[in-house]
């Protein structure tokens, strides 16, 4: 037997392994196939929460469950074939991580169910008609930033607000979606909404500095022009005694007073239990989109002094992380 | 490998044969090393789903994805014989302009196709399965691209293009322009890719900004591997390269995808692919290599 004869046998063996079946598991196993668009440390927690839910509500890795999981590396063609690829497997689920890789799904694996997660906007992806009710079979979990608790934040700290300034750049498309969203949630808690537009970084101390005497707290979206001059607002902010709350927990640090916001591990944990509900039998298309519930509080207490408020000892001791 | 996942293989090979149909215009014709196509992917995905959204008809929608593919490729060319810059470098520019370009078509990353009316749409009213209409659509499109594109390349222009690629000074001494033909490649070439993109958008249900990261190098191995398993000797039989490349690759990506059970995992499937191309293309050589050891012998 000479080399050529062991290549072509071998080259055989791996083609038939390959085309053949995967391990069987057992028929009472549930199957659940993740695909995620690349590699990223937000991505990858949400994943691990995912595999952590499902553990929570019964559906253990190894045990009593299938997981299969593949990224695309980056490369949306890739994302396409994965689709297709589970959707030649047929899992129970398919658990879509990010916009791209949940629209593959979508169109490519249009009979199994597919909760989607860590996407901002399922409606204007067209993954669902309706949040309440999505029908088909498709729901999941949107990581939009809360913009309630944003508004019940603000009136926490400043009790008496009226007047809710906000400075955003009305060149980013998710600022103009938010402070759309933030006009709907004000009116909502009878606050008026006083805008301060800033186009680039350089415009936004003035931008700050036009709210004096218009509004009553500052607040920020998470706009990345804004938070790159946040220290132009905080100035503005603790020479007028102005509270600054901001949309994202980082700025909490910078010295904003507050923000709530959320991890991705946690946003994985809570897909993980929709996933569950869809295994127990549920119909995805019964179940509404979620947005992420648990909320992190982050506070600065010193801030909060140097722009004329005192936090109250109940939301100190709600916090997740106070900065010193 | 699943049915649902091999004809997923076969129609991405597709879409991409059309993407090495112009890769294989530029680098191997025009001898035109242009990395527009990372850009114009892209591009026609953004002008179709865009136009698609804002009510227009898939088809002339495509159309004008195809022209705007085609304007990009003129751009690169442009920049290259008007301006002089390097063709690497004009197409590079090229590509990276296309970016914000494309993110001011859409008005944002991405635009969703799912549930609008698309090229696919009165397909699936005939009663196939919908893994199998993809695939049979992009045969027929693949096949009369084909079909132009040997008729134009064994025609007076495409000759006069073939020469320009192959020695631009004895083609203009031939009379030929060489400007033209390369003006002309450049368009024809970023048009076919273009297509590619705005049919991708159409069946993978949106178009996306980062959709043309890697389009190039996808096209450049589809191009070369076809040659590499194939005889290219007549320009029938490159053409026909350019898609078993591209289907080619897809397989191995399937492959690699399906790799799981020996113990390689999800961040493994590009070195998995990579390994499957390489063997595949060495492949034929150590059997012709045995085969001249056995006569010898």
């Amino acid at each position: 037997m000479g080399l050529k004869a062991i290549l072509g046998a071998s080259a055989l063996a791996l083609g038939v392994s390959m085309l053949g079946l995967t391990i069987p598991a057992q028929a009472s196993d549930k199957h659940v196939a993740i695909t995620q668009i690349v590699e990223h440390p937000a991505l990858d927690a949400c994943r691990n929460g995912v595999q952590d839910g499902l553990a929570a509500a019964g559906f253990k890795v190894g045990e009593n469950l299938k997981w299969s999981y593949e990224s695309a590396q980056g490369n949306p063609a890739t994302a396409a074939q994965v689709a297709k690829k589970f959707a030649g497997e047929a899992p129970d689920v398919i658990v879509a991580i990010s916009t791209p890789s949940a629209q593959t799904v979508a169109a490519s694996a249009r009979h199994i169910p597919l909760v989607f997660t860590a996407v901002t906007d399922p409606l204007g992806a067209k993954l669902v008609k309706n949040l309440d009710k999505p029908g088909k079979l498709i729901t999941g979990i949107t990581d939009l930033s809360p913009i309630n608790k944003h508004v019940e934040l603000v009136q926490q700290i400043v009790p008496g607000v009226k007047r809710l300034g906000v400075i955003y750049n009305p060149g980013e498309t998710n600022s103009v979606t938010l402070v759309s969203m933030l006009h709907t949630e004000a009116k909502a808690h009878g606050l008026t909404v006083v805008e301060a537009a800033a186009t680039k970084s350089g415009d936004v101390l003035a931008a700050a500095r036009s709210l004096v005497g218009k509004a009553d707290a500052i607040y920020i979206p998470l706009d990345n022009t804004v938070v790159s001059a946040l220290e132009a607002v905080i100035k503005v902010a603790e020479q007028n005694d102005l509270p600054l709350i901001s949309g994202d927990t980082d700025s909490v640090g910078r010295g904003s007073i507050a923000a709530v916001g959320f991890n991705y591990y946690d946003v994985g944990l809570q897909t993980g239990k929709m996933v569950a509900r869809v295994l127990n039998g549920e119909k995805p298309g019964d179940i509404a989109v979620e947005s992420v519930q648990k909320l992190e509080l982050y506070l600065n207490p010193a801030a909060a002094e140097r722009m004329g408020v005192k936090l109250s000892d109940e939301l100190i001791a709600s916090a997740k992380e106070i900065v010193k | 490998m699943s049915l649902i996942a091999f004809l997923g293989a076969i129609e991405t090979g597709l879409l991409f044969g059309l993407v090495a149909f112009g890769v294989f215009i530029s680098f191997r014709v025009l001898d035109f090393p242009d990395l527009t196509v990372d850009g114009s992917f892209p591009l026609g995905a953004a002008v179709s789903a865009s136009m698609i959204v804002a009510g227009y008809d898939p088809w002339t929608s495509t159309l004008l994805a195809i022209i705007a593919g085609g304007a990009a490729g003129l751009v690169t060319a442009l920049l290259n014989i008007k301006l002089k810059i390097l063709h690497l470098l004009a197409s590079i520019l090229t590509m990276i302009a296309l970016y914000s370009i494309n993110l001011r078509i859409m008005g944002k990353p991405n635009v969703a196709l799912l549930g609008d009316d698309t090229l696919l749409t009165p397909l699936e009213a005939v009663g196939l399965p919908y893994y199998w209409i993809a695939p049979l659509a992009f045969v027929l499109v693949v096949v009369v691209v084909a079909i132009l594109l040997i008729l134009f390349l064994k025609s007076e222009t495409g000759l006069a293009m073939r020469a320009t690629g192959a020695n631009p000074r004895m083609a203009r001494a031939q009379g030929v322009s060489t400007t033209m033909m390369i003006l002309l490649g450049m368009a024809v070439s970023n048009a076919m890719v273009a297509l590619a993109g705005s049919l991708f958008a159409q069946s993978q249900g949106s178009a996306d900004v980062t959709m043309g990261v890697g389009v190039i190098v996808v096209g450049l191995a589809s191009v070369i591997g076809g040659e590499a398993v194939m005889s290219t000797r007549t320009i029938l039989l490159a053409v026909i390269a350019c898609v078993v490349g591209s289907i080619f690759y897809r397989l191995a990506i399937a492959f690699a995808l399906n790799a799981d059970f020996i113990g390689l995992k999800a961040q493994d499937l590009n070195l998995v692919t990579a390994v499957l191309v390489a063997l595949a293309i060495v492949m034929p050589q150590i059997k012709s290599n045995l085969k001249a050891k056995k006569r010898l012998s």
